[in-house]
This record gives structure tokens, sequence and C-alpha cells, in this order.
């Protein structure tokens, strides 16, 4: 791994790790109850699980403020949670349910939260990227001070639409924070198959954006990264790149038999650079936490997991007449 | 507590694998992540993965057992020490309930036509002022700027160069550049960060030198301004319109011509204006603007320089969904929009100097469209035949076509006939062009073909 690792640990408190693992351990837990449940057939179609990557979204929420917003891809549980959305909401939209946060017509790649400033959940690679900076656009119009943070992977990297993006971000001087979750595939190519440099951050430099890379699986060094970009952005000097260096544990989507990686690669990463094992140690190891407080919060998650999984399980279909409705917003009467 | 492991759905349409191998025994503790079994699915052989730790009680399923069904428990996870209870046995899918079948909806002809929207669009009375279709449009684009902080407009040349087409003359001197925006050319990404400014509440007006480099932005428009309403279960949309010149202009040729018209007017999430007079176009646009949905408006460049009538009044708005009865008449109905409303009217008069009376419709929103006012007209006269630039294969035409047939067959006297574009990309040369557009003689011929003159 390329990036820089963190070794300033007074970056954080024990408050803040012991929030970092819990976040980080929902994030797991719900996914692996995800994947269940796409195993049990209650989710269908397309299922992208983070598993692997929740140091990226963890970290970079630990420097966010009331009113940023974020968009992501359809690999997007993670970062739903992240903003405090409700799993419970969350996991029915994955069961295609009532309860769901888009009543069930979104999805696991299109959910929203308007509430959470959360902009979705997109299905076609890259199109987050200048929606993200259209967010961004919208909050300098306004003057309010918010900043945007718009999140794709190493194979979106590749879309044009991504330098069209950059361009007009860096141009307009738009509150954008890019980052880059570099876990090195895109479904089944690895980065170096598609990818004519290995450095992604440095594409900004033809716009004279920065960016950094940064180790994806440690979260302190994802947030102190994240609030350099942020303060650079919220001080009115642009967009900033973040390319962090993360890993997928499953396959692209449920349906992956991720063969173009060896299982040694993937147990390699699991055993030596587990974000969550990291923040454990440190948790432990600082004595800010003992084996006893963590097996309190991992029962915690279950306990919410296993809620959200029933409720999910028990909140009804949509209404058939669902299907015509959030076509047309009404205009309103004159 | 003892935990069924059940054969798991490996990809959307799975209902059924091979359980090809267990790389696990009885008696084997396993780890969240360790590798249980190879399933073979009908595309590839997956890896399953344990969720829960414990270990191996009993393996129900022997590897090599092909067709095990989806959800049936292929093995026993006990706590450490903890003994296999009995009495597992093959689960039924838990899968959600299944829908009840839809009635399906099949549309007969209605019992009475529907009763168009027949009030007229300016009182009697009224102040009248000639203006371009030019000024019509800058004219609603800065009066809804005026009345709207959230509204801006962007697109290439727009500000400094007072638009490609001079739609735009003025507004950067009015509003300023944060309001009126100067973009690179790049329409797929200054369509995307439009669509994204809607999404936090602005309210774009994204302007398209020509509709034929829109086509660039097509998935924005689409799959992120279109569908997001939807796919947000209301939370979400795109309050914009996507305006521009649509259709031939004179003599650029294959890439710089065609009609998109038919292409919108197909996607639920849009609505889609054509106007054809400078009226319509003012109403209209700002209507648009005003809209919470993204909207696209479909202008001419040959009808930006003519003149009409324009209400001379504080805000004249034209509702969407409401054909405009440009002349009434018994014999045939033609049904148009856009500058295909040109050939209409001209046809129209030389008809009536055969003694041929033409009612004439000016549909000024293809979505919604006024299917209730064309139903009714040809409940009148019997026959009808539609006028559009763009190409005739899935056409706007075809579709109005579809539309009598189930909801006015009885009532026809005649097949109704679409004049369009001709089948081909638009040539170059002059006489070609020509031949390539429709004309007004092709519409006098199909009126005369279908009251069987
Ligand atoms: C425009 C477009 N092309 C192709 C796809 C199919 N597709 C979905 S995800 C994916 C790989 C993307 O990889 P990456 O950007 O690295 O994100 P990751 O899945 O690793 O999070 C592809 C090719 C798509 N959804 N959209
Ligand atoms: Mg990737």
């Amino acid at each position: 791994m390329a990036a820089k690792k963190s070794t300033k640990k007074s970056n954080t408190s024990a408050e803040e790790l012991l929030g970092f693992y819990r976040e980080m351990l929902l994030i797991r837990r719900f996914e692996e109850k995800a994947g269940q449940l796409y195993g049990m057939g209650l989710i269908g179609g397309f299922c992208h699980l983070y598993i692997g990557q929740e140091a990226v979204v963890v970290g970079l929420e630990a420097t966010t403020e009331e009113g940023d917003k974020r968009i992501t891809s359809y690999r997007d549980h993670g970062h739903m949670l992240a903003c405090g959305m409700d799993p419970d909401g969350v996991m029915a939209e994955l069961t295609g349910r009532a309860g769901g946060y888009s009543g069930g017509k979104g999805g696991s790649m299109h959910m929203f939260s308007k509430e959470k400033n959360f902009y979705g959940g997109h299905g076609i690679v890259g199109a987050q990227v200048p929606l993200g900076t259209g967010l961004a656009f919208a909050d300098k119009y306004k003057g309010n001070g918010r900043v945007s943070f718009a999140y794709f992977g190493d194979g979106a990297s590749n879309q044009g639409q991504v330098y069209e993006a950059f361009n007009m971000a860096a141009l307009w001087e738009l509150p954008v924070i890019f980052v880059i979750e570099n876990n090195q595939y895109a479904m089944g190519t690895a980065q170096k198959r598609s990818t004519s440099t290995p450095d992604i951050y440095t594409r900004g430099q033809a716009f004279g954006i920065p960016g950094e890379p940064v180790d994806g699986m440690d979260v302190l060094a994802v947030k102190a990264a994240g609030q350099k970009a942020v303060a650079h952005a919220r001080a009115g000097k642009g967009p900033y790149i973040l390319e962090i260096k993360t890993y997928r544990y499953r396959g692209h989507s449920m349906s992956d038999p991720a063969k173009y990686r060896t299982r040694e690669e993937v147990q390699r990463m699991r055993e030596e650079r587990d974000a969550i094992e990291h923040v454990r140690t440190l948790l432990l190891t600082g004595k800010h936490a003992t084996e006893d407080d963590l097996k309190a919060i991992d029962k915690d998650i279950k306990a919410t997991v296993n809620k959200a999984a029933d409720f999910a399980k028990a909140s009804p279909e949509p209404a058939l007449e669902e299907l015509w409705t959030d076509i047309y917003a009404e205009p309103a009467t004159a | 507590m003892a935990i069924e492991i059940l054969m798991p759905a490996l990809s959307p349409t799975m209902e059924e694998g091979t359980l090809a191998k267990w790389l696990v025994k009885e008696g084997d503790t396993v780890a969240s992540g360790d590798i249980l079994a190879e399933i073979e699915t009908d595309k590839a052989t997956m890896e399953f993965e344990a969720v829960d730790e414990g270990s191996i009680g009993k393996i129900v399923i022997a590897e090599g057992t092909e067709g095990v069904k989806v959800n049936a428990v292929i093995a026993i996870l006990v706590e450490e020490g903890e003994a296999v209870p009995d009495g597992t046995s093959e689960k039924a899918p838990q899968g959600a309930a299944e829908a009840p079948p839809a009635t399906p909806q099949v549309s007969t002809a209605p019992a009475s036509p529907p009763q168009p929207n027949a009030t007229p669009d300016w009182p009697e009375g009224t102040p009248m002022k000639a203006q371009t279709v030019r000024e019509a449009l800058r004219d609603a684009m800065a009066e809804e700027m005026r009345a709207d902080e959230d509204v801006y407009l962007m697109g290439e040349e727009v500000a400094e160069y007072q638009g490609a087409y001079k739609i735009s003359q003025g507004m950067l001197d009015e509003f300023g550049p944060k309001r009126v925006i100067d973009t690179p050319i790049t329409e797929h990404g200054f369509t995307g960060i439009a669509v994204g400014s809607a999404y936090a509440g602005l309210k774009p007006i994204v302007e398209f030198m020509t509709f034929n480099f829109a086509v660039q932005a097509l998935d924005q428009i689409i799959n992120s301004a279109a569908k997001t309403l939807y796919m947000s279960g209301g939370q979400m949309g795109a309050p914009m319109v996507f305006r521009g010149a649509n259709g031939a202009a004179a003599r650029v040729g294959a890439q710089h011509s065609q009609c998109y018209a038919a292409w919108f007017m197909q996607v639920p999430g849009l609505k889609v204006a054509m106007p054809y007079c400078a009226s319509d176009a003012k109403g209209l646009l700002k209507t648009a603007i005003r809209d919470p949905n993204p909207v696209i408006f479909l202008e001419n460049e040959i009808l930006y320089g003519r003149n009409f009538d324009v209400p001379d009044v504080d805000d004249y708005t034209v509702p969407f969904g409401k054909a405009r009865i440009w002349r009434t008449g018994t014999d045939v109905t033609i049904v148009s929009f856009g500058i295909g409303m040109q050939y209409a009217l001209e046809a129209a008069d030389k008809l009536a100097e055969d003694g041929i009376s033409a009612e004439v419709l000016d549909l000024r929103t293809l979505r919604p469209m006024d299917t209730g006012a064309i139903i009714r007209s040809v409940m009148k006269t019997n026959r009808c035949v539609t006028v559009e630039e763009g190409w005739p294969q899935g056409s706007v035409g075809s579709y109005i076509t579809s539309v009598i047939m189930q909801e006015a067959f009885d009532y026809l006297d005649a097949p109704v006939i679409n004049c369009t574009g001709k089948d081909v990309p638009m040539p170059y040369a002059a006489n070609l062009e020509k031949l390539a557009l429709v004309t007004t003689d092709e519409v006098i011929a199909a009126v005369k073909q279908v009251t069987y003159r």
C-alpha cells in the first residue's frame, strides 16, 4: 500500500475511537446480514457489499458538519449508515418493502435521504461525480458554507464525465471533495489493467486540483486527510481529491465468483490490514476499552442489525397503487 | 443456539444449484468469512462464506448433490459443545409473498369523449404585441429569474456571447455571471452538475446549443433527472428545464438536423414541450421553469426569428397538456406541434380553397399529451393526419395513431396517415434536404387520401 500511514494518534480521543469502532462494526454486520438475506432470496437483483471499506466513509463522516452533502455509487449501504440513516429503513429498501427509504421503489442501488443530505445511491458508474459537483454548485450559489462529498470507484475514475466535473469544479472553485474509493478492482478488472497510471489522485493536477493518497484501512488517516480536504473546500479554495486505498473483501456484487484474485490476497488484507481490527487493537492497547466493553458493543450492534432485518422482513410490500406514484411532482397551484 | 445454514441464492436468477464441494467437515470451528463450500450455479462456481461463528454440527446435504433448492438447509451450525437438534427439515423459500396479479388495464373506446379544456389562452380584449419567438423566450426566462432567485441559466455561450442563437440577449447584464453562466463545451458534465444542483433545490435552465449535443448528456437527463423522484420514493427530484434548438435548421447536414421529440416523449418522469408560436414559447417556458419536474423544451432555429402576437400582460403562462385549436373544421383533423404546425396551417389554407375543411390542432406539449382533444376532434371529423419533422419509425404520429385506434376506432372513416420527415439522415445538398423534410404538399396529399378526394 503506497499511501502514508498516520502515526499521530493525538488526532483522536477514546470516545471517538469507540465511536469509529461502533460505526464500522455496524456497517460490517449490516452488510453480512444483507448478504445473508440475499442468500435467502429476500433481497433481489444486484447487491454490492461494502465489507472491507468501512474506514473510508466512517473516517470522512467524522469531518462533516450539519448540512454537508454526500453522494455515491450503488455500493452505498455503508454511506447511508455512516451519515445516520436508519438501518431499518435501509434494510427494508433492500428487501423492496414499503418501510424502505424509497418505499421499496429504489432498491439497494438507488436510495436517498433528503433529511440526512444523502443524494443517492446511483447505478450509472461515474454519474454521481458531476451530480455531486452540482450539489457543491448549489451550496456555492446559496453561499451557505457547506461542502459536498462525491464518492466514486477506481473504475469510475476512467469515465470522461469525471474529468468534465473536475474541470468545472476547479474553474468555478466549487466546495466538493472527490473521494476515490480505490478498492483496486472494478468488477473483475484490476486497476492496473484499466488505468494508465497507478496514482489516480494525480489526475487532478491537470486541472489544478490538489490530491493525495490515503491509507483507507486506517480510519484515523482517513479522518486526518478528510479534515485537510474539508478545510480547503470550506475555505473557498475549491475542490480536493482524496484517493483512498482500500479493499473490498466480498465479490463485486453478490453474484461475483471473484476468480480474478486469489483467496490468499483477500485473506492477507483481512488478517493484516483490517480496519476494524486496527481500531480494536488501538482501543485495547491504549486501555480505552476492555474486551468486555467491546463485547457489549458487538452485542448491541447485533441487536440493531437483527432488528433491521426483522423490520425489513415484516414491512409489507408497497401497495400496488405505488406503481403509479412519484413519477411527477405536483406543480404548486398558482 | 443452533443455526441452520441455508442454500444461498448467489445470483439474481438462481433457484437451485449444485453443492459441489464442502470445505469444512463436521466438528470444524468456523468464523465469519471462512469459506464453507463451493456452490455451482448455472453461471459460475461460487465460494460460500460463513456469516455466523460456531462449529459445524451436521452436514445435511452431501457434496456432489445437484438441484439443491435455494433456502434448503444444507448444514447446522452449533455453539462449541452444543448438540445438533433434530427435526430440521427443508424450508419453504422465505421470499416475499407474491403480489396478486394486477388487473390488466385494457383501454376501450370511451362512452363519452373526454372533454378537452377549451378555454381560450387569453380573454377577449387582451392587449397584444408582436414579438419574435426569440424575444418571447428571453422574456420568459428573464421574468422567471426576476421572480425566483433559485432560477439560473447555464450553457455554452449563454452569457458573454449573448447566446449562440441570441436567446439570452441582455441576460448577463441584468442577472450577472452568478446566474447566467457560460460553461465549457462539456454537455455530459454540465448537465450532471445542473441536475445535482436541482437535487439541492436550485432550478436550473440548461441551454443546449442544439439538442443534437444533448445526446451526450442523455444519461444524466434520463437516468439522473427523470428517474430520481421515483427512485427516491418522492423525496427529491430535478426541478429544471433543458432547452435549445431542436430539429432541422437549414443546410447543416445529418449531425445537426434531427428532431428528438419522439425520443424524449417516451420517458416517464420527463415533460416535453414543443411550441410553435411566440405566445406559446413564452407561456410554456414560464410554466416549464415553474414546474417541479424536469422539462424538455424543444425550440426551432427557423422559428426563432418569426413574429407572432403575444399577450401584453404581466404574467402570461400556458398550461401543459392543453392542445390549441388553431382552426376548426369538419372534414379532417390535422395534428401537429412545433415547426410541423407551419405545414399543417399552410395545408389547411390551401385545402379550404378546394372546399376541404380541416381542423388543426397544435399539441404544444407532447408529455403530457392532450389526447382528449385529438379524440374529440376525430370523433367529429372521422379522419386524421399527423405532421412532424422527425423520422417515421416510432414517431409521435405513430403513437397518436395507436391512441386513436384504441379510443376512437369506430369513428374512423379512413386510416390515419403520419406525415413525417423521410427515413434518412439529413442530406446536405439543397435539393435532397428539401426532399427529406416533410412538406405542405405532402400534408395536402395525405388529407386528400383520407378524405377520398
Ligand atoms: C456507465 C456504466 N457502465 C457499466 C456499468 C456496470 N458496472 C457496474 S459497477 C462496475 C464496476 C465499477 O467499479 P468501481 O468504479 O471501481 O467501483 P466499485 O464497484 O469497486 O465500488 C461496472 C462496470 C454501470 N453500472 N454503469
Ligand atoms: Mg473499485
